[in-house]
């Protein structure tokens, strides 16, 4: 989807910062200051998120471990990459910070685990 | 019968940070932190999603990380605590009453360290009319429920409140392949920070109706559908502006209390507006050497600050348990909240420790170009102006020792809000 308008992110007033396209040339404007401008541009051209899920886990003391992209990934990705995350299972124990899967969708971000999970204890109930 | 020098109810980021200030602060390392859930992290562990710890840490981490660096610095310290363990009981003499699969404990400690943390207001608070069939859940059950036991709880979503755990929850729940019909709003704004409406909502097209109102839960079993409507400026409904929305999950994301059913048995003095203990700027409650950081005090938006009050009370908790006597007889003067300020922690200040400290504090309202000021005896001591505040976002304001130098004993210190 081609927006025109976007609300900055990176204070609290919130400017609504437009695009105009004039030929082959855009014309920014509503931006309070030149961060934001530059956030805007990267957002009309290539919005990125951080991706956050969680993933399943075999013989864990828990059964899903929580992960994230460790940058953001274009925001167009997010679901192809959700699908991906939703078929896989690791194997406890499962440290902070392991890559679950590396490079995901040639994005350059590899999803790593956020918390560590243990070993299920079997001495548990 | 089990002796420590400082006990801490409750682990989430709260009570890790005031366990670790106070064992870093006493001679003998004698601190537990007691858990009645299996892990310690409280709340950031089921909090998956990034937004933690810019302040503090100066990077972008998700909740379970936060605690993470927190959890590892509590066992590397060998710091004593129990999981699976709660706490049903404290006295004004600091007798705990806990319960765990061993049976009924009791400990005794020199200072105690509230940080049980807030529950989240239910459907009921909000009195909402309709049947009582499955697929309602507050928001943050339905987020413990997705994110750590790993259920998909429905197909077609509604919730109700648009602060930023609502927000939150719209997204994860779009992610996790379950439509969010829309997010209702009675208010005419969303208290929700900006970035999560942008990233939440906007995102995925999800719509914020603002000025709506949940009217009534629909279905026989299961959720089969809600009425919301338009509201006036005064909240009421406007007739005739009804609209049915089919879904089978209704989620109420409408406020978070202070969890207190423990300082009210310890016959604590609770702050109708913050819902939580009256403090003074050593983070003590009425009752001596027992203190209270996090959400168990006010209802905190950021984890960096609850991280940082949680220190100071946790280094005053240490003191107490030590020299008992530096608390003796105190005498406060009191921090009061006036015109578009809807409360303020502390509540007291102790003339025995007259120490910078930071002023915690809500606006009752949206206000453009206001000025925020701090006087005491009729003069000015701080004046602060703001571009924009909201209630949603709480503010802070540093009173420093010069401050302190300026104030007049006598008298109130009044904190309140002026438009410009
Ligand atoms: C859904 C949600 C999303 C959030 N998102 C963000 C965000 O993006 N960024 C951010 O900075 N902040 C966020 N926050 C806020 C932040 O997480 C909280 O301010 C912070 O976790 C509060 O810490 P706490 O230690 O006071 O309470 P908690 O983390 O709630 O911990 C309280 C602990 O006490 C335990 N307990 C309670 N009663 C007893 C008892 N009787 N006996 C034993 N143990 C007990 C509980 O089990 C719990 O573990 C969010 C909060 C929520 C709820
Ligand atoms: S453009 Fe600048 S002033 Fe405006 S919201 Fe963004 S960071 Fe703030």
């Amino acid at each position: 989807m081609q927006k025109n308008k976007v609300t900055c992110i990176l204070c609290p007033r919130g400017c609504t910062i437009e695009k105009k396209t004039q030929g082959d040339t855009f014309e920014f404007s509503g931006f309070g200051c030149k961060r934001g401008l530059e956030w805007a541009k990267e957002e009309f051209t290539n919005p990125k998120r951080i991706l956050t899920t969680t993933v399943h886990v075999k013989s864990g003391e828990i059964e899903f471990v929580p992960v994230r992209t460790n940058v953001p990934i274009p925001k167009e990705k997010i679901f192809e990459a959700i699908s991906i995350l939703k078929g896989i299972e690791v194997l406890a124990p499962v440290e902070i910070g392991s890559v679950i899967v590396k490079n995901i969708l040639d994005t350059g971000a590899d999803v790593v685990a956020t918390r560590r999970v243990g070993k299920k204890d079997s001495s548990d109930d | 019968m089990e002796k420590y020098k400082v006990v801490v109810i409750g682990s989430g980021p709260a009570g890790l940070a005031a366990a670790l200030e106070s064992f870093k602060n006493l001679d003998d390392k004698k601190v537990l932190i007691i858990e009645r859930d299996k892990f310690l992290g409280g709340i950031l562990n089921q909090c998956i999603h990034p937004g933690f710890g810019l302040h503090y840490f100066k990077e972008e981490l998700t909740g379970p990380e936060y605690a993470h660096r927190f959890i590892e610095q509590v066992i590397e310290s060998q710091i004593e605590y129990l999981t699976e363990t709660h706490v049903i009981d404290i006295t004004p003499e600091k007798e705990i009453v806990a319960v765990n699969k061993k049976g009924l404990k009791r400990i005794k400690a020199d200072s105690i360290v509230l940080a049980m943390g807030c529950r989240e207001r239910t459907r009921g608070a909000i009195i909402t009319p309709g049947t009582r069939p499955a697929g309602i859940f507050t928001a943050g059950q339905a987020q413990r429920f997705i994110n750590i036991e790993g259920y998909r709880i429905g197909k077609k979503a509604i919730i109700v409140g648009s602060g930023d755990i609502g927000l939150i929850m719209a997204r994860r729940l779009t992610l996790e392949g379950i439509e969010v019909k829309a997010v209702v709003e009675i208010m005419p704004y969303s208290t929700g920070l900006r970035r999560n409406i942008v990233q939440c909502l906007d995102d995925f097209g999800i719509p914020l109706l603002l000025s709506h109102k949940l009217v009534k839960i629909h279905g026989r079993y299961r959720v089969e559908g809600v009425t919301i409507a338009k509201v006036d400026f005064k909240l009421k409904e406007i007739p005739s502006t009804e609209r049915f929305i089919e879904c089978d999950t209704v989620l109420f994301s409408v406020g978070l209390i202070p969890e207190n059913e423990l300082s009210k048995k310890a016959g604590i003095v609770l702050d109708m507006r913050t819902g939580g203990p009256v403090v003074d700027n050593t983070f003590s409650t009425s009752q001596k050497g027992i203190f209270a950081c996090g959400n168990v005090l006010h209802v905190h938006d950021l984890v960096d600050n609850v991280t940082l009050e949680a220190q100071t009370a946790g280094r005053y908790a240490a003191m107490y348990s030590q020299y008992p006597e530096l608390f003796e007889n105190n005498i406060y003067i009191n921090i009061v909240a006036k015109e578009g300020i809807k409360y303020v922690v502390p509540q007291k200040l102790n003339k025995t420790f007259v120490q910078p400290f930071v002023l915690r504090f809500r606006v009752d309202n949206f206000y453009k170009d206001a000025v925020v000021t701090i006087s005491n005896a009729g003069k000015v001591l701080i004046k602060i102006k703001k571009s924009i505040l909201t209630p949603g976002e709480m503010e802070s304001i540093e009173i420093s020792q010069k401050i302190l130098s300026q104030l007049d004993f006598s008298n109130d210190i009044v904190v309140s809000l002026q438009n410009i």
